[in-house]
């Protein structure tokens, strides 16, 4: 007899969150009173009826393996019931209304090699995309550059001894699925010529006036090129955003010896004390330097700590540069200034400086 | 399974007091070829300082435009286990929580069908299951769904919706954003498997200004938790964080950005008509201060990535909107639905709508959606004199 055939299941989507709350949370909903900060990477919740919830923060490198979600999964059996979540920056959290067992899970974390930290004011996870591991288009490698940031600045992880709270976010490409545009430092994949287009296949594989229209600075014309209906660049217009490979795979940028990383400082999402901001370019190039990208870590610890050691309490990066203006940033970090930090894409006369409050920066 | 490639680049990553990538992509390598082949493949970009992916591929789930990224590698022969190496983005639980059951039931289909990687999760939000062949697609959504599970949004979609932890663990939650957030998601689910927009499309939920998911940073409608009425304010307590050594007049009254707040060495007050509910006060003193009782959200509109005229910031469209009112959502998904009719008509592709508003004027999109202008939508009037004056509608209100 022929089996029946399975109704196939779409359109579902997720399942609903309720059934995984732990009981603590269920009986607690909307009805949280206030929290405190115990110890860096332990927080706890105390609800309106004196229920009390440990939470244990964890950093983890987002790229991670079936074997080590089924470790996480085995803790949160031992310490939380079964339950656990992650966080919008990819740490792991342990959710105890235990208070006692927190030390234990502390260090069984600290054995699977997870620091536990992340909360108040302190670096919370790189948020980041996929680079080399898994993108076309990617400039530079993303998972690397976390890494060997993340090694250097772990103690500012697990201590809360910086100025505020600090948000780092990592892009390979102008795409930014990481949407890296408004953190304290932003490091960001670029390309820096223009797409070398093969111009034999273009025809075959991309719709031309879609290739033109993609450019956001028209630089891109329909021509015919060694007998083949393509496309011409106007290099002098292109400002290697991408889009153009984007929507067509006949128009590669990626290279090797001018691709690399740029760095962006000062940008905030959160509305606390002043509104968002978006982080603006600190450093235009730095170039590719795998396994560990000293010269990209190096940049970025010394703004974090020039930022540590002259900010005042709960001032962001951008504050901070905003209180003692751009010209002391530049020389407080030892960073040059030049002619590419003067923006010239759309409305850029609102970036010139247009006051005489000058600190005269010896 | 035979030994791992030879990657001395890569192994300088193992090193150091942070967790690391190359060690969990050994760690599935171990039982499976597929992480075996992108570490060698990983390794070549290491030493060349260029990717080897190929350039997109159409793959799916039938009946779905969405959820999977197509994903090629450009040395098939050197590589063959990663020759097609597709990501399925699965929708996540509202909030991220998750029973260690359920992680390991998805965990047993990707170890079974998959690389074994993933990440845990995606900047959107979703579960990435991180490699996989065009032929595993199909039953892996099928036991994927037989979990309750199913895929997330990518292309010229609703892209997953995304939410804080919300009223689940935060006391400044003002509206329930596990809630709305997977309402929403349930809603759309047609606009979410099925690319049929200019361009992509993000809800995303944080339930305070604080905005845990950076939704006024990359969403098309962001939807920020907030409250009409006053602070609440326990004396008591902000006594005690005073006593213990807060330096509460140059750390809170004198960050506060409409210097709303006075402190007179006894008692804390706030002229709440001209608090802004950033939530710098209620942050630094969560034990003495909590948002008001009045609470709902502020929904902004158009923020994005650079691509490709440029990043921007999203602005307000509705300052205050009672999200847990179903009436009110209701209401709120008639307004999202005529701007998505609106954008998919008048759009360009590739344009997300904070451009189209851009290109068409914030004035003329609100007419289009039958919104009206309000102060609350901009930061200060225009400072030009270049007016587009209506007198069509004058006139028929002289005649009318």
């Amino acid at each position: 007899m022929a089996e029946e055939k399975k109704k196939r299941i779409t359109d579902i989507g997720p399942p609903n969150y309720e059934q995984f709350l732990p009981p603590i949370i269920k009986d607690n909903y909307g009805k949280w009173k206030y929290h405190e900060i115990v110890k860096p990477g332990v927080m706890v919740h105390v609800g309106e009826s004196g229920d009390k919830l440990f939470t244990v923060r964890a950093g983890s490198p987002r790229l991670v393996s079936t074997a080590k979600i089924r470790m996480y999964a085995d803790l949160a059996e031992k310490y939380c019931g079964g339950h656990l979540r992650f966080t919008s920056r990819h740490n792991v959290e342990f959710l105890l209304s235990d208070g006692s067992k927190v030390d234990a899970l502390i260090k069984d974390l600290a054995d699977l090699g997870h620091p536990v930290g992340g909360i108040g004011n302190a670096i919370s996870s790189i948020v980041h995309t996929q680079g080399w591991v898994h993108c076309h288009s990617a400039a530079t490698d993303a998972s690397g550059i976390v890494k060997a940031v993340m090694d250097e600045l772990n103690e500012y992880f697990t201590s809360t001894k910086l100025p505020g709270k600090l948000r780092i976010a990592l892009a390979c490409c102008l795409n930014m699925c990481g949407a890296v545009h408004c953190s304290d430092i932003a490091i960001l994949g670029i390309h820096r010529k223009p797409p070398i287009t093969d111009h034999a296949t273009l025809k075959k594989v991309c719709e031309i006036p879609t290739v033109s229209a993609s450019c956001p600075t028209a630089a891109i014309r329909p021509a015919t090129v060694d007998g083949f209906e393509s496309v011409e660049v106007l290099e002098e217009q292109c400002m290697y955003c991408a889009n153009c490979y984007t929507v067509c795979p006949a128009m590669p940028l990626n290279d090797p010896v001018n691709d690399g990383v740029s760095i962006w400082v000062g940008g905030k999402v959160s509305d606390a004390r002043v509104p968002p901001k978006f982080s603006k370019l600190a450093v235009p190039y730095i170039p590719n330097n795998p396994p560990r990208w000293p010269e990209v870590v190096g940049t970025v610890k010394n703004i974090v700590e020039v930022w540590a050691q002259n900010a005042r309490p709960y001032e962001r990066l951008g504050e901070w540069i905003e209180r003692i203006t751009w010209p002391r940033f530049f020389k407080m970090t030892e960073i040059e200034f030049s002619k590419e930090h003067i923006d010239d894409f759309k409305h850029a006369g609102l970036s010139f400086n247009r006051t005489a409050q000058i600190t005269h920066v010896q | 399974m035979a030994d791992l490639p030879n990657t001395p680049l890569l192994d300088e990553l193992e090193k150091g007091p942070w967790p690391s990538f190359v060690k969990e992509i050994k760690l599935a390598a171990q039982k499976n070829d597929m992480s075996k082949d992108l570490l060698g493949q990983l390794e070549l970009s290491y030493n060349q300082k260029i990717g080897h992916w190929k350039h997109g591929g159409i793959v799916g789930v039938m009946g779905y435009g969405g959820g999977v990224i197509g994903r090629y590698s450009d040395l098939p022969d050197k590589f063959p286990k990663i020759s097609h190496f597709h990501t399925m983005r699965i929708n996540q639980p509202s909030g991220w929580f998750y029973t260690s059951d359920v992680l390991r039931k998805l965990c047993d289909i990707w170890d079974r069908r998959g690389s074994g990687l993933t990440n845990m999760h995606g900047s959107t939000g979703d579960i990435i299951f991180l490699g996989t062949v065009t032929d595993e697609l199909e039953p892996i959504f099928a036991e994927l769904t037989e979990q309750g599970f199913d895929l997330g949004g990518s292309g010229s979609d609703v892209r997953t919706p995304s939410c804080c932890v919300g009223p689940a663990r935060c006391e400044w939650a003002c509206y329930d954003t596990l809630k709305a957030c997977y309402d929403i998601t349930q809603r759309y689910q047609d606009e979410l498997h099925r690319p049929a927009f200019p361009y992509k499309w993000k809800f995303k939920f944080s339930g305070c200004a604080n905005d845990c998911v950076a939704a006024k940073a990359r969403a098309d409608i962001s939807i920020i938790g907030t409250w009409k009425d006053d602070i609440r304010i326990d004396q008591a307590g902000v006594k005690e964080y005073v006593d213990n050594g807060l330096n509460i007049v140059r750390d809170v009254v004198g960050n506060c950005p409409s210097k709303c707040m006075e402190w007179d060495g006894k008692e804390l007050t706030v002229d709440n008509s001209n608090c802004r509910r950033c939530m710098h006060c209620i942050n630094v003193m969560p034990k003495a201060l909590r948002p008001g009782t009045e609470t709902g959200a502020t929904v902004l509109i158009g923020s994005k990535a650079p691509i490709v005229e440029g990043a921007l910031l999203s602005s307000v469209l509705i300052p205050f909107l009672k999200v847990d009112d179903a009436e009110e959502m209701d209401d709120f998904c008639d307004v999202i639905e005529e701007i998505i009719d609106v954008w998919c008509e008048e759009g360009k592709a590739r344009e997300r709508i904070g451009e189209f508003i851009q290109r068409v004027g914030m004035g003329n999109f609100l007419d289009a959606v039958g919104l009206e202008a309000l102060p609350e939508m901009v930061a200060f009037p225009r400072d030009n004199p270049y007016v587009f004056y209506d007198l069509d509608g004058d006139d028929e209100e002289k005649e009318g």
